[in-house]
């Protein structure tokens, strides 16, 4: 049985290796210092999506991401590793979106992509930490959801089996399709780029990239190079509920935050030490 | 998260070789393919972002991968089970990730799903591999037999086995025997024709075959019965999937760990003659031969690259004497030495490259069409450079591949001898360079005709002129005077006609030809580059003169009559 699948694909700031700039004055993230890649956890659900593309022969894999215009870098990435096409959502007017009006805007683009079987994403964004997203498209499409996924074991018969990772143990459940699967980083990391494909896509533009770049005719020679753009219009999105103006959450306050020890205490290796130690730690929930 | 393609700038210059443009122009048939297959470049630009978008794949999986894997993969090595090799679980990875990566077959036509780079990439992509995991190096870089199947097979041989390599099948190239190493004229493994399945039939042993349990191998056997030396030879292609070779045992080797070396038994294997029949040796293993010694000077280079970033991050780290170890001029000496050596490897590396590229690139293009006179001149200029460029930069950078991971080792001090650091991985993984695809003893047997004719000679003089730069006049003067001493030397070696003399001071002749050519090379690297390679080139050209001064000195000190203390 072939596969329709969509990737829900993020780009987001580098925050693992993060420097001295890596906070502007006001306490929000310095995009401009961090590099931008690729959402960690969304390329192990690519790697889940390409995965079941290998073991059911016609699949296709459609990465759909939301950001600005350079976040067609997203799409060209996973077309690299071998998904069939993609889409950018990108509009101002999607600037400053919590969870909330992202995953409105994400819904309403699943929808304009049409029929589906699966939507993997990753399990939350290293910029965000939220993992909210996949799990709200998921109620706004009104389709199940599966979280924390590590393997997704077989897909047949309009069902989904997935392996979950929780935080003392795995749980193996079924899910009907269509169906939304958040994946976690303990997945397998997504395959490297394949030295045909990049060189086949690494022209791939949106529209407006397209009309910058000067390639002659070369994108109606192979049209497969021509990456989706949409708007909020081309959705059908309603601005109210996209951006700033959809998004009920609001920043209080952002403090900045050091960590260091505040005390050490240091214990013998006699019982009565071993004791003590057994206590304070129960005491203070940090075991049992 | 290392990508060993962006973290070593020495690459990018090196693909971006003013002669890239020539190569690229002849390698695409101006572009003919870009309309037949939609991953084909359209000019020289296109081409060229190409091979460094695929070079930072290789960069990626060499650092990412390969790099993590080594330490397990030396110390678990290669398992036999059932006349069966199983390779180290972190070669699995490393292999997988190569092929989904589409890093096999780099060279090969697009018609066989190949990219169609050049051999210039593949080197370079072994280069990286070797720094990664010098092992894991021997087994990618043995897809370079398909290049020679692809010269010498038929149409149908092309089409059957090429696509499997592009899919990621390996091969092994099977020539030595228990009695046949260095003198392969000395091959017994026989090949008879079976009338009734209308095919070769192989029988016998074969020893030390690395990655001998590969999906088709190249094997060199005696087809015409009643001879004894190189004409009786012809060379088959076996498929794993016919059977009838198996694995006797895997050799324990010092180094090199992840490349399983295998003793094969034939029995009743069926085969396909590759070619025609006796000129297995004499040509095809000849070139088959060229390529792979091409591949071990990258191997030695990736080596290198390893010993003198492990050697420089520990000498930085390691304090005594209340000061870092590089601080001391014993240390920083020795450093300096392995960065110039490594600059001068590679600089030879790619030169041998470019040259094998332009005159495989005309060969193949001879397959299609007849040359214009210019480019049969060019044909002829390049094969002639590449034949003696090959061994003598195989001999330069093996024998420097040791001695840097020798001195990397030294820096490390006892550390360097425990197990703690992967110097002594290098070290022991270096030392298989100089010995297989042909000794140093054997390169320099190769070597010394081409200082006898001259080639080297008018090698350097054409360098000479390349060389421009105001700012370069005093170390191009330097070189200039050893260059005269060098004429001096050789034909006093030379004309006494005396073979036996010759071949006891071929090897001190060869030195010296490989330190005055790379100093050139390194020079012009240095005015393509100056800030990367200024501070290599004033290195090496001392040491250069240094040991052009000392071979001048021994041989023109030599009395003939003193052979009589070396002789048994």
């Amino acid at each position: 049985m072939s596969l329709k699948i969509i990737v829900l694909a993020k780009q987001v700031p580098d925050t693992r290796n993060v420097g001295k700039d890596a906070m502007k004055e006001d306490g929000t993230v310095n995009r401009a210092a961090l590099p931008a890649i690729f959402n960690p956890e969304d390329l192990n659900a690519l790697e889940q999506a390409l995965r079941l593309k290998d073991s059911h022969p016609n699949s296709t894999v459609t990465i759909l991401t939301m950001g600005p215009p350079r976040a067609a870098d997203i799409i060209r990435e996973g077309l690299f590793r071998g998904a069939d096409g993609g889409y950018l959502l990108t509009d101002r007017i999607f600037a400053g979106a919590d969870t909330l009006a992202t995953s409105y805007a994400l819904h309403m683009a699943v929808k304009k992509v049409g029929r589906f079987d699966l939507i993997i994403s990753g399990r939350q964004a290293i910029d965000g930490d939220t993992a909210q997203v996949g799990p709200q498209v998921a109620e706004k499409l009104g389709i199940p959801q599966i979280t924390y996924a590590e393997e997704i074991q077989s897909v047949n018969d309009g069902k989904a089996t997935v392996k979950r990772r929780l935080e003392h143990g795995v749980e193996i459940v079924a899910g009907k399709l269509p169906l939304l699967i958040t994946v976690n980083g303990s997945a397998p990391a997504c395959r490297p780029r394949n030295a045909m494909l990049i060189q086949k896509y690494k022209h791939a533009q949106t529209a407006s990239e397209a009309a910058a770049a000067q390639l002659g005719d070369l994108l109606n020679k192979r049209p497969f190079l021509k990456l989706g753009e949409w708007s909020a219009t081309d959705v059908n999105a309603d601005p109210q509920q996209c951006g700033l103006s959809g998004s009920p959450t609001k920043v209080k306050k952002i403090e900045n935050i050091v960590f260091q020890a505040k005390e050490s205490k240091a214990f013998d290796d006699s019982d009565g030490q071993i004791e003590e130690l057994m206590v304070e730690l129960i005491n203070n929930h940090t075991i049992g | 998260m290392a990508n060993f393609y962006l973290d070593n700038p020495s690459l990018k210059h090196h693909l971006h070789h003013p002669l890239m443009k020539r190569i690229v122009e002849l390698r695409e048939r101006n572009y003919a393919d870009a309309e037949k297959y939609d991953y084909a470049p359209f000019n020289f630009e296109d081409t060229i972002d190409s091979y460094e978008k695929v070079m930072e794949i290789v960069g990626e999986i060499t650092g990412d991968v390969v790099a993590p894997n080594a330490e397990a993969v030396d110390a678990h090595g290669p398992t036999l089970s059932n006349n069966r090799v199983q390779y180290a679980p972190g070669t699995v990875e490393n292999l997988n990730a190569a092929v989904q990566g589409g890093l096999m077959g780099l060279t090969m036509p697009r018609r066989y799903n190949g990219l169609n780079f050049p051999t210039l990439t593949f080197i370079m992509a072994a280069d990286m591999a070797a720094r990664a995991d010098a092992g894991f190096a021997t087994l990618w870089a043995l897809q370079d037999c398909a290049e020679t199947l692809y010269e010498f097979g038929d149409e149908a041989q092309r089409r059957a086995f090429l696509p499997r390599v592009c899919a990621g099948e390996t091969m092994s190239m099977d020539l030595t025997e228990p009695d046949a190493g260095s003198d392969l004229q000395a091959v017994m493994l026989k090949a008879t024709f079976d009338e009734a399945g209308n095919c070769w039939r192989l029988n016998g042993v074969k020893r030390f075959i690395s990655n001998g349990d590969a999906d088709i191998h190249l094997v060199l056997a005696r087809s015409e019965e009643g001879t004894k030396d190189g004409r009786g030879l012809s060379m088959f292609i076996y498929d794993k999937r016919d059977g009838g070779v198996n694995v006797r045992r895997i050799e324990n080797k010092m180094g090199i760990k992840g490349s399983p070396t295998c003793e094969l038994t034939y029995k009743n294997a069926k085969a396909q003659l590759c070619g025609n029949r006796r000129l297995g040796l004499i040509k095809y293993v000849m070139s088959l031969m060229n390529g792979a010694r091409l591949g071990i000077m990258a191997q030695a280079t990736g080596i290198s690259e390893a010993a003198y970033r492990e050697a420089v991050a520990y000498a930085k780290d390691r304090k005594q004497f209340g000061k870092a170890i590089i601080e001391f001029p014993a240390v920083y000496e020795m450093i300096a030495n392995i960065k110039a050596k490594l600059d001068a490897s590679r600089a030879i590396l790619y030169e041998t490259a470019r040259f094998v590229d332009m005159y495989k690139t005309l060969e193949d293009i001879e397959r299609e069409r007849k040359l214009d006179a210019e480019e049969k001149e060019e044909l002829k200029k390049y094969k002639k450079l590449a034949d003696a460029f090959t061994p003598l930069g195989k001999a330069m950078n093996t024998e420097y591949a040791n001695q840097n991971a020798y001195d990397c080792v030294q820096i490390h001090g006892g550390s360097g001898f425990m197990k703690d650091y992967p110097c002594e991985r290098y070290y022991r993984d270096a030392r298989i360079t100089n010995i297989y695809e042909g000794t140093t003893q054997l390169q320099v047997v190769a070597a010394i005709r081409h200082v006898l004719t001259g080639a080297y000679l008018a090698q350097m003089k054409v360098y000479q002129e390349e060389i421009t730069a105001p700012e370069l006049s005093g170390l191009k003067a330097r070189l200039a005077k050893l260059v005269d001493i060098y004429e001096r030397l050789v034909p006093k070696v030379a004309d006494t006609k005396n073979n036996e003399y010759i071949d006891f001071h071929a090897r001190r002749l060869v030195d010296c030809t490989g330190h005055i050519i790379l100093s050139y090379l390194l020079l012009l690297d240095t005015q393509r580059n100056p800030e990367a390679f200024r501070v290599s080139a004033e290195v090496y050209v001392a040491c250069t003169e240094a040991e052009v001064k000392k071979i001048d000195d021994f041989i023109s000190g030599f009395d003939m009559d003193n052979l009589k203390y070396y002789r048994k």
